[in-house]
This record gives structure tokens, C-alpha cells and sequence, in this order.
């Protein structure tokens, strides 16, 4: 069983395979540093790592997790921060109520210095509750709602994924250079909670800002399998372009069925993990997509993370592995800089707009006001079924949204639209 | 043009009827025959759909349509000899535990042995796209799966009403104890049941493979649709479980037609209302061990 020594409730055994699995990783570095090793050690810097590994995210969760680990391995392989090892600890966050209970003892019992990670709306908040009572500094790394940066944000909670506002924003200027959004007619197709909402929301003011009208929505409930129905409903209708802002399982079982029924009606999805686009496959999946990052990036950095992340999984890495693998390096670089695990100096430090290397073309940077970490992001399009390389090689990365030349701000929501008040 | 879309939902939903049969066929099968609600169900479902992607390779999707509902089938058999056996006579709630823990068990094993990412599974090139009866659309491919169901109907129903096969069980659904007068083992008849009723299931898991996501927990939003079909059916009744699935196939598509976001909703209100009033289901026979 890959992940049982991690899931929560284990017994003692889980605890001591990841105690001398640390020694392990400690001892081979002690070689290089003798000193360090008879000074009194402070223990390792323990992070809890928080990502559902189970149920309709569990997927992307098995990304993360392997993220996270190939981090730790390549930090504490140069020595660790502040001379110490970090140690992360990854829970299964099944649902919002395990999120909350397993980080709260985290912080209690594993005395954790940070939180980080989830993929779930509703968890990563109710997580960045308990960083709040906590006083600990949580660094949401996958979760995409607008709400969380908006009127739920908190000062010890930092969010390293793009928003929704960000989602639709990178697809819909890449529609709207291509002459697609003006005078268009849009057909929503919306998983029916939180994100879906938001998201749906925020395409509806990007459509509607650039001269497009949004025609219907259908709200989809988040276990629908069949979409049948809802296919004809869209054919009824007659829009110009489709725009799916579903969530999860949703979007595969909707792209295969799109393509079953061979609609003429193109597609603009406005979020699709590159995961579940594997899972559509090539000649199912059509349309443009948006992505905060992507395998294909050719920036030395970050072709550099996905060799190093094929030779230890023999696999390619997706964007929730992207996300743990950088959330994890800015945490580390954030401690060194601060030279303390101290939340108030961390959180100094994050907002001091200290700039950030996480593979991409530009350097990034958060907002101190919400919390945000600016970034480019990215659309990806779909090779033709005779191009295509294989299951894992069928998808074109765009360039990067903005423009070199235009500042990061533009994708992302502006203050004055944002509730957050720390 | 109105009453057209609608009467478009409408044929889409009978349609849909028999992507619903094949899922509740085998759960009604074991349900009416055994006693026991098989929680794993859609566990089946998500093997079959695994076995097939690994067969696909060797066989192609023909040979996996075939292939892979008997391995399942087999796999079948160890089912019902080692556990569902014992629970026949037990007290109802130790087979709903027992099952529903095998398909926690199973969703595991899944991710152990293909991965928790999901799959990629496609469906022959010939099988896209849909065609157009005057203005209704009709995909290929549930075409196709239409045809699958129908002939597994006929087979299944031959079986269950002239044969002698099917005389036992269906004497053995409603007087156990007299079949066993009569000097007749129900035993083997009930391991049959067991294995036809999981290769139902595997066989919806490759037929439904190419258009659903294929991930380890794909059996869980299958199960509830069979369960509500088997309940809105009635127990023991063939005709029921048809009924039942082309009903709920055409309610959740008009509803979807007039509000989208009610669709799945609509089939527990018809469950609940089938409940209300006729609690045995549509269909259900009366049976006295149940009573």
C-alpha cells in the first residue's frame, strides 16, 4: 500500500518508518557536515503536508505528494535550511472535517512549524482556520476559489496556485486575440459548489467586459456521470463556443462524451489539471485550456524539475506536483531568509515582495495584501489525433499570459474588487 | 420546436434506460436471489473497466467485450464461495457491512496496483460521433450499447423464464426451504447468480470505459444509480429493473431539459415517491422471506 504509512489514524509503525526514514536521509548528509552534527541538534523542521489522497481528488493528491517528497529529498540533499533537515509530514485530507482535525494535530502533536498543501476549496479553508487560531502560517498550494483570497482570507494564509479570476482571465485572452469572445455567444456548463460558482463568475465578467454574451449555464451536479442530456440541451440552444467550468471527474467524463457525441459547438474550458487531461486523451480532448504550469515549459529550471521528477517516478510530473515542488521551495528559501521558523518573521518575509524562482520564464512574488503569489500562467491547446506522441504527449503549451512586456497585475483580480481584509 | 427538444430528452432518456439496466441488472439479480444488497457493485464495475484496459491492449475492444466479463465472472466465483456464502441467512446489516468494505478494499487495491491517476481508455474511431433522426441526435456508440443491452436482456430473461435453470431460481426466491424439500441444492444456482450478476457489472465497466472517467473510485457514483433503479424496479421482478431504468433515464433528462441543476435530484424524488406509495417498487413481488 503506496500511502498507508501516511494516512491518519495509523499506528505508532507509521511514525517510526518516517523517523528512520529521516535518519537515513540525515546521516548520509552528516557527512558533509560534521560540525553542524555535534552542535546541538534542534530536530528537523517538521512541515505538515495536507492533500486528499483519496476520493475524486485523490489523483492529483498521489501528484502532490511525489511534488513535495522529490523537494524535501533535493533540499535536505544540499544540507538542509539553517542547518537543520526539513521533515515533512503528508496527511490524507479526505474532506473539509478530516482537513481541519488532521491539521490541527499536526500543529499540536507533530508540532509542525508550517501547514501546506490541499487541492479542495472547502478544505484549504477550513485549514486556514485553523492556521488562524493557530497562529501557524499556511501555504495553500491547490486551491483555486476566489472566496479563499477574498472575504476568507486570513493574515497567516498564503495561497501559491492561481486563482479562478486567473483561470478565466489566461483562456479568455487567448479567445479574445483569436477574435472569439466579441459579438460570440457562450454556453456555461458549471459544476454546481463553490469553485464552479466563482469560476463561472468570473468568466461571466471577462465574457461580458470584452463585448460576449453568455447565452445559458447549466449547473452540474459535482456526481454526475452521464452528461448526455446536457449535451442536447447545449445543441438546443446553439451557442457559438462551449465554456466548461467544471471541476474534477466532471471535466473528463464531459470532454469524452463531447467528443462521443462528436458536437460541432467548439469548446473553451476554463479549468482542466493536465492530469484529467490525460485522462481524456488524445482525440477526445479538443479546445484551449489554461494552466499555472505545464510539463513542456522550456525553461532550464523547469526542465531540470521534470527530469529529475521522471527519474525518480518514472513518470511525468503534472501541475499539483509542480505546485508542492515550488510551495515547498519558497517555504524553504523564506525560512533561510528569515533565519528563523518564527511564523511572524515568515510572514514578514512573504510580504516583504520577495521574489521567488518557481521555474518559470519570470520570477514571482506575493501580494502582501491577499496574499497571492503573482505568476505567468499559461493556455495549452491539443495536438491533431495523428500528431499526437502519446498518452502522456498530445498537449501544445502556449506562451505565457501576460506578455513579457505587461505587468503580472493584469490577470489578477484588482484590490478594488477584492473583500480581503486582514 | 419546444415540444421537439423536449421529446428529444425524452428519447435520449430510453436510450439512457439501457446504459441503466446493465448497472442494476446484476445488483437486482444477487438482491432478489440471495437476500443481500451488494455494496461492491460498482466495485465490479471499476474492475471491469481496469481488466479491460489491459486486455484492450492484447485483444482490442471486441475480444475485451467478451474477455473481460468472464474473468470477472471468475473473480465472481471466489465472491460468492469465501463471503457473500455466509451471509445469505445473516442479519441484513453484516452483508451491507461486508460488501461495502470489500469495495473500499477493492477501490485500494486499484490504486495500488493501476494508480490513483486516472486512466486513459478510448473507444474504436468508428464508434464517434452521432447521427441525426430527423432532429433528434442519437450518439453511435450508445447506439451500440443499446444493441449489447437488449441481447443481454433477451439472454438473461431466456434464462430466468425457460429454462430449468430459471425455474429453480426463481422457485428459490420465493420458497427457499421448499426447493430444498424437493431435494434440489440452491447452492451452485446461487454461485451462477453471484458470477452472472458481477460480469453485468464488469461488462457495463468496459461499455462505459471509453465515454467516463476510469479512476479507482469510479464504482461509487455508478452504485447509487443502480441502487435507486433496483429500489424504484422492486425486488425480484425483471420487468422492474427495465421499468425502473428507462423511467429514470427519461425523468432525469426532462428534468435536466427544464432545470439543469435538479437532474440528479429528480431520481430520488422518484424514489421517494415510488416509496410513498408503492413500497415494494413498481414492479416488486411480493416476497414472504423478506416480510
Amino acid at each position: 500500500m503506496k500511502y498507508v504509512k501516511q494516512t491518519p489514524g495509523a499506528t505508532p509503525s507509521r511514525r517510526a518508518i518516517l523517523k528512520s526514514g529521516a535518519v537515513l536521509v540525515g546521516s548520509a548528509a552528516f557527512g558533509f557536515m560534521p560540525a553542524l552534527a555535534r552542535a546541538a541538534d534542534p530536530g528537523p523542521i517538521k512541515i505538515g503536508h495536507l492533500t486528499p489522497k483519496t476520493g475524486f481528488l485523490g489523483a492529483l493528491g498521489g501528484y502532490a505528494v511525489k511534488g513535495i517528497q522529490l523537494q524535501a529529498e533535493q533540499i535536505n540533499a544540499a544540507g538542509g535550511v539553517l542547518g537543520r533537515k526539513i521533515e515533512v509530514i503528508s496527511e490524507d485530507s479526505v474532506n473539509p472535517q478530516v482537513a481541519s482535525t488532521t491539521a490541527q494535530r499536526l500543529v499540536e502533536r507533530e508540532k509542525v512549524v508550517v501547514l501546506l498543501g490541499e487541492i479542495n476549496s472547502a478544505s484549504a479553508l477550513a485549514i486556514s482556520q485553523v492556521a488562524a487560531r493557530n497562529k501557524v502560517l499556511y501555504l495553500n498550494t491547490g486551491a483555486r476559489s476566489d472566496t479563499l483570497r477574498g472575504k476568507d482570507c486570513n493574515r497567516y494564509t498564503f495561497h501559491s496556485d492561481i486563482p479562478v479570476t486567473v483561470l478565466a482571465n489566461s483562456v479568455g485572452l487567448a479567445l479574445d486575440r483569436a477574435g472569439k469572445v466579441k459579438g460570440k455567444k457562450f454556453y456555461g456548463l458549471t459544476a454546481d459548489y463553490l469553485f464552479g460558482h466563482d469560476l463561472a463568475r468570473a468568466v461571466e465578467k471577462f465574457v461580458g467586459a470584452h463585448g460576449g454574451t453568455i447565452s445559458g449555464n447549466a449547473l452540474v451536479a459535482t456526481d454526475v456521470t452521464d452528461f448526455s442530456p446536457y449535451l442536447l440541451k447545449i445543441r438546443q440552444a446553439n451557442p457559438d463556443m462551449i465554456a466548461c467550468n467544471l471541476a474534477g471527474n466532471q471535466v473528463t467524463n464531459f470532454i469524452k462524451q463531447y467528443s462521443e457525441f462528436g458536437l460541432k459547438i467548439p469548446l473553451a474550458g476554463f479549468n482542466l489539471n493536465v492530469a484529467d487531461a490525460w485522462a481524456a486523451g488524445p482525440g477526445n480532448l479538443t479546445g484551449i485550456w489554461p494552466t499555472v504550469w505545464q510539463y513542456k515549459l522550456k525553461t532550464p529550471a523547469s526542465e531540470a524539475f521534470v527530469k529529475a521528477f521522471q527519474a525518480k517516478y518514472h513518470t511525468q510530473p503534472e501541475n499539483h506536483a509542480w505546485v508542492e515542488y515550488v510551495s515547498l521551495k519558497i517555504l524553504a528559501q523564506t525560512i533561510a531568509a528569515a533565519k528563523s521558523t518564527h511564523t511572524d518573521k515568515l510572514i514578514a518575509h512573504l510580504e516583504s515582495g520577495a521574489k521567488f524562482d518557481i521555474l518559470k520564464a519570470r520570477e514571482a512574488h506575493f501580494r502582501p495584501w491577499d496574499h497571492q503569489l503573482l505568476q505567468e500562467a499559461y493556455t495549452y491547446t491539443v495536438m491533431s489525433p495523428d500528431q499526437a506522441k502519446g498518452p502522456h504527449d498530445f498537449l501544445v503549451l502556449g506562451d505565457a499570459v501576460p506578455s513579457p512586456g505587461q505587468p503580472l497585475e493584469v490577470l489578477y483580480p484588482p484590490k478594488s474588487d477584492n473583500m480581503c481584509h486582514m | 420546436m419546444q415540444l421537439l427538444f423536449l421529446l428529444e430528452q425524452v428519447v435520449n432518456g430510453l436510450v439512457l434506460g439501457g446504459y441503466y439496466v446493465l448497472v442494476a441488472l446484476g445488483l437486482s439479480l444477487i438482491f432478489s436471489v440471495g437476500g443481500v444488497v451488494n455494496l461492491a457493485h460498482g466495485a465490479f464495475y471499476a474492475i471491469g473497466a481496469y481488466v479491460s484496459y489491459d486486455l484492450m491492449k492484447y485483444v482490442g475492444f471486441g475480444g475485451s467485450i467478451v474477455i473481460t466479463p468472464v474473468v470477472v465472472g471468475l473473480l465472481g466465483i471466489l465472491f460468492e464461495r469465501l463471503l457473500l456464502r455466509r451471509f445469505y441467512t445473516a442479519d441484513p446489516i453484516l452483508g451491507l457491512l461486508v460488501t461495502f468494505s470489500l469495495a473500499m478494499v477493492v477501490e485500494q487495491a486499484i490504486r495500488m496496483i493501476w494508480g490513483a491517476a486516472p486512466l486513459f481508455l478510448s473507444m474504436p474511431a468508428s464508434f464517434k460521433g452521432s447521427f441525426a433522426l430527423g432532429s433528434f441526435l442519437l450518439s453511435k456508440y450508445r447506439l451500440f450499447i443499446l444493441l449489447v443491452v437488449l441481447v443481454l436482456m433477451t439472454g438473461v430473461w431466456l434464462l430466468l423464464n425457460k429454462t430449468p435453470f430459471g425455474r429453480v431460481i426463481r422457485a428459490g426466491i420465493q420458497k427457499p426451504d421448499m426447493v430444498a424439500v424437493l431435494g434440489i441444492r440452491l447452492q451452485p444456482y446461487l454461485t451462477a447468480i453471484v458470477v452472472l450478476g458481477v460480469a453485468t457489472a464488469a461488462l457495463a465497466g468496459v461499455l462505459f470505459a471509453p465515454i467516463a472517467v476510469v479512476e479507482p473510485a469510479m464504482g461509487t457514483d455508478i452504485m447509487t444509480v443502480a441502487f435507486v433503479v433496483v429500489i424504484i424496479g422492486g425486488l425480484g421482478s425483471f420487468w422492474g429493473v427495465v421499468l425502473a431504468a428507462v423511467l429514470v433515464g427519461v425523468v432525469r433528462g426532462v428534468t435536466i431539459y427544464f432545470d439543469s441543476a435538479a437532474g440528479e435530484a429528480s431520481m430520488y424524488v422518484l424514489m421517494f415517491l415510488v416509496l410513498m406509495f408503492r413500497p415494494r417498487g413498481l414492479l416488486g413481488k411480493r416476497i414472504e422471506r423478506f416480510e
